[in-house]
């Protein structure tokens, strides 16, 4: 009757009526009526513990060294009574931070290090695999076992079958569809997985009922109850030596076991998971703190008497102790018995694949995929509008990697190790993460830098003296590698580091991580300084149970409740993001509008809604791509602190503003000042050219009121006066025309017409214009040195002819007025034209020589009859100079005459419009 | 004993037009082309009336009208202050300083003869 179609018929039944427990179980968590949340299903989901290691392996132990499989047992149940306080703290910080994995738990207690996240993934799988491969080969062993009944006969060693006759194969292949459908078929990472919690609760009856079935039928069926087996075990001989502690592998073996399993409890990945991630209420521990031990005690209670009947019923060997638990019922012809049997390991097996590769491919799609993804820009992910499908396919590939892995380990290692054996390697890459947590949760100087070397250092040194020497046992590597050290270096010899002889591989093994592993854990801790996230999220961590409020972050930012909304939406999806929300409003008692600026408990509760789908560090980085802003994330005294430093901040910023606003004040008192200087001289100038104005406007006025007033004047009178009306008159239109060009010259309004031209042509031009004056006074001689060969100059020709008749009609009016001379004099001069203007009058004194040069200012006092200039002729004539790029100066003494002479460059080259320099040579 | 006249500005041909307009109204006239010339012609002999301008090299029109009335001896001395600055706060300092009458350029001949007669019929005991 036990045909292959039958017995996978029967193992498809039961996979079905687990789905169909799993699916009431979502039901009535969604009708908020959970049927796990009890202290007796936590207790029972979290005996996930017990795989089909225990089902199958610890029978085999129990046969090979008696009690030596019971500190595997011995040590969660040290766990349990002596140690909860440690598993409550877990549960309380867990809760608080809404900690989706212990990958996320260390993440997130060390400043929410995305690394450290991805490290203890990385830890997770690779230590996980042998664990699952272990459930494997359990799982395809015992199936090959069943299927040759009524023939006793054990599964062929794997690696001779080709793959795809291999059971092994088809079970991982099963398995794995079977996982991804259970655990993976939508996204609820952040809410309990209550169907699968049920699942695993009924598996966990299942197996137990199987086993002590078993246990039963042999104690009381096959022989005549515990007293009968046990006097028989011990008359035969070769079996009195599991009585003894010496057969139990000596003390030292069984303290460091019960260690290892005590730290297994809470550090495997799947026992994280259900324990603590999936605990509905802290309270529940309470129970399951007697109530697991209790379970344990019962799957364990034929344990021995199973070994010992299936040792005194094959006696003969060739039939492997771990599968007595199969072979017995099989032997008494009890085919239901055994079948049941199988199922039992069945449901021991999948339990254990479910919850760890849930578990741990949460902790690949939140620890290590998506934290990398977010980090480059160019995919665009925080932009993504949902990101669920992205996350679900993560998730499914890497249940089907990790099986894949443990498939391919069971090909590569072979049935060369024990069950119990394998195991014991994933338990100790577990307790990798023990130092990290207990450090972690109760020394607030733990730090990110100890961690990553503890975590990283002592799971290297897990690899090298464990996970290589399977390798080498099954011949994958050299077998001189364990038996003379690499390159046969012994004091490297992976089983006896160090020349340390004398212990079992895994007391060796767990005795060396574990120094490595809590030496680099601490050194690191007290070598490194935390940063603020780190502090304050070890302070809140260690100090969990002293203070009720749950995580004090405090982001400052500008996100909009919106922008909040949408950020959520995309990983929780719209209609979860409406409902919680809804439910915010209602515990906030307000409304959230959407353009409102998010307050910081609404960041705060988006930040643990988001954590809970995908983690605290990518989280983080999350919000922090809307929020804009660094967190600051502290605790009391931190806050305080923080605060001062932003007080600090404040009043340097205060000062620096203050000090530019000084600088901004100054600078308008400076500006101040100079306009009203300039207005002063733009009222003295004003006042200047009024008077300047009125003065010929005087003359006209009383000269024209004159001759009106006095028609019968003399001829000559009456032609003097009206001759200084026409003087007066000219004066006055000089002095318009040269406040004009003044006025312009200053705006920069003028246009000049620079041309290269010939110096001596202009002069003679001014000689022209100003050849009346001396026609007039003809007591003044006029002399002019102007050779032919003058060079060329650049400059405006009207311009030019305007200084020089104005340095003509001042010599003219200010020389001897009975013997008066005129001298004219143009010659180049270091790559300058100079001209000079030289008269023989009364002179200008050498402190007056600045003062001409200035608006209406005019050097002594005047007693003659000549007309007045208009006091801006040489002004003009400076700009005019200045403007071509050169200068103008007088020489003069009281009484030895006046000389006027500017320079400007010569024309560079001899192009028209070329520029023109004080350096350029002859044009 | 026609009454005298001391015209004082920098400006020729003002001085010229002064000149000829006083002489015509029958009055006795000297000049000075500067505020130190004033003075000394003011020293020689008291003139009856001065017009004086403001804006003069070396001594201004300010300084002079402040030292005749700094003098008791010429306290008889009428002062018109006749100048281009225009501004209410130079009048004011002009008629503060002991000016009797202030007038701007350009003038009107006729407005200024006029003051200059009805000056010169008010009463006036020297100190």
């Amino acid at each position: 009757m036990l045909q292959g179609w039958f017995i996978i018929a029967a193992a498809f039944a039961y996979l079905c009526v687990l789905f169909a427990i799993a699916y009431w179980g979502d039901k009535r968590a969604a009708e908020k009526r959970s049927i796990i949340s009890n202290p007796y299903v936590y207790t029972l989901s979290i005996a996930v513990y017990c795989t089909s290691w225990t089902f199958y392996g610890s029978v085999g132990r129990a046969a090979s060294s008696g009690v030596g499989f019971l500190p595997i047992y011995l040590g969660p149940t040290l766990t349990f009574i002596l140690a909860w306080f440690v598993l409550a703290k877990i549960i309380r910080i867990s809760k608080v931070n809404r900690i989706t994995s212990i990958a996320d738990f260390i993440a997130s207690r060390y400043g929410k290090s995305s690394y450290l996240g991805g490290l203890v993934t990385i830890i997770a799988v690779i230590g996980i695999v042998p664990y699952i491969s272990l459930q494997l080969s359990a799982v395809s062993d015992s199936f090959t076992v069943l299927t040759q009944y009524p023939v006793i006969a054990m599964a062929e060693t794997v690696p001779s079958v080709p793959i795809f006759a291999d059971t092994a194969f088809y079970v991982s292949l099963f398995l794995g569809a079977f996982a991804i459908l259970f655990g993976a078929r939508h996204l609820d990472a952040s809410e309990h997985h209550e169907g699968m919690v049920a699942a695993i609760a009924f598996e966990s009856v299942v197996k137990l009922l199987a086993f002590l079935a078993i246990g039963v039928f042999v104690t009381y069926g096959v022989y005549d109850g515990f007293g009968d087996i046990f006097s028989r075990a011990q008359a035969t001989e070769g079996l009195a030596r599991l009585f003894t502690m010496e057969g139990a592998g000596g003390y030292g073996s069984w303290v460091s076991l019960t260690l290892l399993s005590m730290a297994a409890i809470i550090f495997l990945p799947r026992q994280f998971q259900m324990t603590v991630v999936e605990c509905t209420n802290e309270r529940h521990l309470k129970k399951a703190v007697w109530l697991f031990p209790l379970y344990l005690f019962l799957i364990n209670i034929f344990v021995l008497p199973i070994a010992f009947g299936g040792l005194l019923h094959f006696p003969q060997g060739g039939v492997n102790a771990d599968m007595f638990v199969l072979t017995l019922p099989m032997a008494e012809h009890q085919e239901m018995l055994a079948l049941f049997a199988f199922i039992g390991g069945l449901s021991a097996a999948t339990a254990m694949i479910i919850v760890a590769t849930v578990s741990l491919s949460t902790m690949v799609s939140n620890d290590l995929v998506m934290p990398v993804l977010l980090r480059f820009a160019w995919l665009h992910l925080s932009r993504r509008s949902d990101l669920t499908g992205l996350i679900l396919i993560i998730r499914r590939a890497t249940i089907a990697i990790i099986l894949l892995m443990g498939y391919l380990y069971v090909r590569l290692i072979g049935d060369s190790y024990a069950l119990v054996s394998i195991g014991l390697v994933s338990f100790i890459a577990a307790a990798q993460f023990a130092p990290a947590i207990i450090g972690g949760i109760f020394w607030k100087g733990a730090s990110r830098a100890g961690a990553i070397a503890g975590l990283g250092g002592g799971f290297l040194l897990w690899a090298y003296t464990l996970l290589a020497p399977s390798f080498a046992r099954s011949g994958r590597l050299p077998e001189s590698f364990l038996l003379d050290g690499p390159l046969g270096i012994g004091m490297l010899k992976p089983q006896a580091l160090f020349w340390l002889e004398g212990l079992d591989p895994t007391s060796h093994a767990l005795f060396w991580t574990m120094v490595v592993n809590i030496g680099l854990f601490l050194a690191f801790s007290l070598c490194t300084s935390q940063s603020i996230v780190e502090r304050s999220q070890a302070v809140q961590f260690v100090d969990v149970f002293k203070r009720t409020a749950t995580g004090r972050h405090t982001w400052q930012g500008r996100a909009t409740v919106g922008e909040i909304k949408q950020l959520l939406a995309r990983f929780i999806g719209r209609i979860r993001m409406e409902n919680t929300f809804s439910e915010l409003e209602k515990s906030l008692v307000r409304e959230l509008q959407d353009d409102s600026v998010a307050s910081v408990e609404v960041i705060a509760f988006a930040e643990r809604q988001l954590a809970g789908t995908i983690g605290a560090a990518s989280a983080r980085i999350m919000l922090a791509s809307v929020v804009r802003e660094e967190m600051h994330d502290m605790d009391e005294m931190l806050e305080i602190l923080d605060e001062a430093s932003q007080v600090i901040e404040y009043s340097r910023r205060l000062e620096e503003k203050s000090h530019q606003l000084q600088s901004v004040s100054d600078d308008l008192k400076a500006a101040n000042f100079q306009l009203k200087e300039l207005d002063k001289l733009k009222d003295e100038f004003i006042s200047t050219v009024s008077h300047e104005l009125r003065t010929p406007l005087t003359s006209i006025r009383s000269f024209s009121e004159i001759l009106h007033d006095n028609p019968d004047m003399p001829e000559d009178k009456k032609n003097e006066f009206v001759g200084i009306i026409v003087k007066e008159s000219e004066r006055l239109t000089r002095l318009l025309d040269n406040i004009l060009d003044i006025s312009k010259m200053e705006a920069g309004k003028l246009e000049w017409q620079l041309q290269v031209l010939d110096p001596k042509a202009v002069i003679e031009d001014a000689l022209a214009a100003t050849a009346g004056l001396f026609q007039k006074e003809d007591n003044i001689r006029l002399h002019t040195d102007l050779p032919d060969n003058l060079p060329a100059v650049h400059v405006d020709a009207d311009r030019l002819t305007q200084v020089l008749v104005n340095l003509i009609s001042n010599a003219v009016k200010f020389c001897d007025m009975n013997d008066g001379t005129v001298w004219i004099t143009a010659k180049a001069k270091d790559g300058a034209l100079c001209v000079s203007v030289r008269d023989n009058g009364i002179g200008i004194a050498p402190h007056d020589h600045e003062k001409v040069f200035k608006r209406f200012q005019q050097a002594g006092t005047l007693e003659t009859q000549k007309p007045r200039g208009t006091g801006l002729g040489l002004p003009i004539s400076v700009e005019i100079i200045v403007q071509f790029g050169g200068e103008i100066w007088v020489d003069s003494e009281i009484g030895e005459g006046a000389t006027f002479e500017f320079c400007i460059p010569i024309a560079a080259g001899d192009g028209d419009g070329l520029p023109f320099t004080k350096e350029g040579g002859t044009g | 004993m026609s009454q005298s006249i001391l015209i004082v500005d920098d400006e020729a041909y003002i001085v010229t037009s002064l000149e000829y307009l006083m002489k015509s109204g029958g009055f006795e006239v000297e000049v000075a082309y500067d505020g130190e010339q004033a003075l000394t012609k003011v020293a020689e002999k008291a003139p009856d009336l001065i017009i004086l301008d403001v804006m003069m090299p070396k001594l201004d029109g300010f300084e002079v009208c402040e030292k005749i009335r700094a003098n008791p001896l010429w306290s008889a001395v009428r002062i018109i202050m006749l100048t281009a600055k225009d501004r209410e706060a130079e009048r004011n300092k002009g008629l503060a300083l002991g000016a009797d009458d202030y007038m701007t350029k350009p003038f009107s001949t006729r407005d200024l003869l006029k003051r200059v007669k009805k000056l010169l019929s008010e009463e006036r005991i020297a100190g």
